[in-house]
């Protein structure tokens, strides 16, 4: 991998790296309203870890995330069947039938929360987990 | 509420995430993974039984009622069945306590079996044809990670005709699904069986079908898709091979029996009678051929899992009430016993060091235990009365007898007796001779975890011999089950009753 070889690339991943992060938050909460959802938002986010594994090399990127793959994909995957417990064990519906709750934030007004939105945020995880496990172990066989 | 029907699904997937999150703590997986082992069988167990005491279960994910959501049903082919993973599970978590290597678990071994097991528990209580492709994959993914860990050169090999042969199964299969919701405009099962059953014939039905067969054929090492199997089963470390062996071929069988049971039984005349009995018939003559040829214990074990996937075949093709139940016997009973076989080979090989014929010898004075227990599901797999084998070959071939099905009786006959040849072989080169002058012995050094390798394989052969004397009760079981496979009216009133 040419880590560290162009200063343009480096210098406008600082900057996009952020915004990635912000439009992938963005299309996470857009979700099941509107095109967008978990999926889509974890496959921007590791694609803004790929960027900065391209442009600085891969102990770095390590260090961006903090944490393993495998522990996202491990929470995010009992994130989403949590989601999906919520409603069996409150109202005895069958898995996966969604709750929403109404809460009045002082600020922002009505927010409404949902397991749908719990469990996107797990897909979330889970994808991220996969993705940059899959890349950071390719990269570790390049160098 | 139903919640039993999801729970096998969700205690393999959570043992899976807590594996993934516990990632360096290898102990705590091992842990998980026994716990999680023992409480799929406890639920599996739990669901077997309201399924036999209140009928067919079916919850609908979602709260999206049947022919739009995804529909769980656990019927009683589809509970015994995840109990039978139930059992797998547990021998094979134990078992992998002592066999598995340190890099083996660093590399998340226990979060992919348990993934796969969700994924077989998935596939056998879903009612959806769609969903039953996604946890096809999700059993696939993980199997392919189970295969290639450790990474050695036979391993890539086997693994990549494996993989490559299961990608086409899957492509056909979802090409299958695709062709089937065009003509049906429907994907959960039952509502395909009204939708296809009461529409007038058509060429199309049976050309899907086949592709259905194709793909399930793949999947299930049937003729004469099978040669990816034998490549690749004896390549993974042993406890992987033997999960392998006993559950996911039988995840094909099971696929082609409710497929072949609910949705297509319009023109069973050629689906049955012709295409899947001639399938069956040559599965199992090449199957023990090849076999007979090999003299690698796991090599042998391999090719004796397609020679048996024959008989299920066959049960299935003559399509009467006995002959599915004798399939039926026939899929738990080999699950356990395959299952069994190959977690004793694993012994041997701690004794010796090998798996060829050659190099093995003198277990009989050395492990007389492991004699016995080798001889028990070994006889059984042969169809020896009293055990297991003899009564599943027994109601096969029984049920082609009255259906005056001459060339597959002789077929089935002769194909037992050179299972049991291959049996004897198996005994008499690494039991009964000498041990070779050239051969390894590690038998001077003690084997601290050998109890952990002896509670399984004396489990399932527990069971072997439970199933073999209490036959009458398995039988009633399987009869049971055939007389629901062949009359799904009682199946579609459960998924579609209360929407339509």
């Amino acid at each position: 991998m040419i880590s560290g070889s162009s200063l343009i690339l480096q210098t406008a991943t600082r900057f996009l790296v952020p915004l990635l992060f912000l439009f992938a938050v963005f299309l996470l909460l857009r979700g099941h309203n509107e095109p967008g959802g978990g999926f889509i938002a974890g496959l921007v986010a590791s694609g803004a870890f790929a960027l900065h594994l391209f442009a600085f090399d891969a102990s770095s990127t390590r260090r961006l995330m903090g944490v393993d793959g495998q522990l996202l994909m491990g929470c995010g995957l009992l994130l989403a069947l949590a989601s999906g417990v919520v409603g069996m064990v409150l109202n005895g519906q069958p898995f996966l039938s969604s709750q929403w709750w109404s809460l009045y934030v002082p600020g922002i007004g009505e927010l409404k929360l949902s397991t749908p939105l719990f469990f996107d945020v797990g897909v979330f995880l889970v994808v991220i987990g996969v993705v940059t496990t899959i890349m950071l172990s390719l990269a570790k066989v390049e160098e | 509420m139903k919640a039993e029907v999801i729970i096998p699904i969700l205690i393999p997937m959570l043992a899976g995430a807590l594996c993934l999150i516990c990632w360096r703590w290898r102990l705590v997986q091992r842990w998980i993974s026994v716990v999680s082992g023992a409480g799929l069988l406890l639920a599996s167990l739990v669901l077997l039984h309201r399924v036999q005491t209140e009928g067919i279960q079916v919850a609908h994910m979602g709260s999206w009622p049947a022919p739009y959501g995804i529909t769980l049903v656990a019927d009683l082919l589809g509970a015994i069945m995840v109990v039978v993973t139930g059992i797998i599970g547990l021998a094979v978590a134990v078992y992998s306590l002592a066999t598995m290597s340190r890099s083996h678990e660093a590399f998340g071994y226990y979060p992919l079996l348990h993934l796969m097991l969700a994924g077989v528990a998935g596939a056998f209580l879903t009612g959806d044809i769609f969903n039953l492709y996604v946890w096809f994959e999700i059993l696939l993914i993980a199997s392919f990670g189970l295969m290639i860990l450790g990474g050695e050169r036979a391993q890539m090999e086997g693994a990549i005709k494996y993989v490559t042969l299961n990608l086409i199964s899957s492509a056909m299969f979802l090409t299958a699904v695709g062709l089937l919701y065009g003509y049906a405009g429907t994907l959960n099962m039952a509502d395909l069986a009204v939708k296809l059953n009461g529409a007038e014939q058509s060429g199309l039905v049976t050309v899907i079908a086949m592709l259905f067969l194709v793909a399930f054929g793949i999947k299930a090492a049937a003729f004469p898709l099978f040669f990816w199997l034998p490549a690749s089963y004896h390549t993974p470390p042993v406890a992987i091979s033997a999960v392998f062996a006993g559950l996911l071929t039988k995840v094909g069988v099971y696929a082609l029996f409710r497929v072949f049971s609910l949705i297509f039984v319009q023109d069973t005349g050629f689906t049955h009678g012709t295409v899947l009995m001639a399938m069956g018939i040559f599965t199992m003559v090449t199957g023990v051929l090849g076999a007979a040829a090999q003299f690698e214990v796991r090599r042998i074990l391999s090719f004796h899992i397609i020679s048996q996937i024959g008989y299920m075949l066959v049960g299935l093709a003559l399509f009467t009430p006995l002959a599915v139940a004798g399939g039926v016997f026939y899929i738990f009973h080999h699950i356990i016993v395959k299952t069994n076989l190959f977690l004793v080979s694993g012994v041997m090989y701690r004794y010796h060091g090998s798996y060829d014929l050659a190099k093995l010898g003198g277990l009989y004075r050395s492990a007389p235990w492991l004699a016995a227990l080798f001889l028990i599901p070994a006889m059984s797999l042969a169809g020896l009365p009293p055990l297991s084998g003899f009564f599943a070959k027994f109601t096969v071939i029984k049920a082609g007898v009255l259906e005056g099905h001459w060339l597959m009786v002789a077929m089935a006959l002769i194909v037992g007796l050179l299972t049991l040849y291959s049996m004897v072989k198996i005994w008499a080169e690494a039991f009964w001779k000498g041990l070779p002058e050239d051969a390894k012995s590690l038998r001077g050094e003690r084997d601290p975890h050998l109890y952990v390798l002896y509670a399984p394989i004396a489990g399932l052969a527990l069971i072997t011999l439970t199933i073999g004397f209490g036959a009458e009760w398995f039988v009633q079981l399987a009869m049971a089950t055939a007389e629901q496979l062949l009359s799904p009216a009682g199946y579609i009133e459960a998924v579609l009753g209360g929407s339509q």
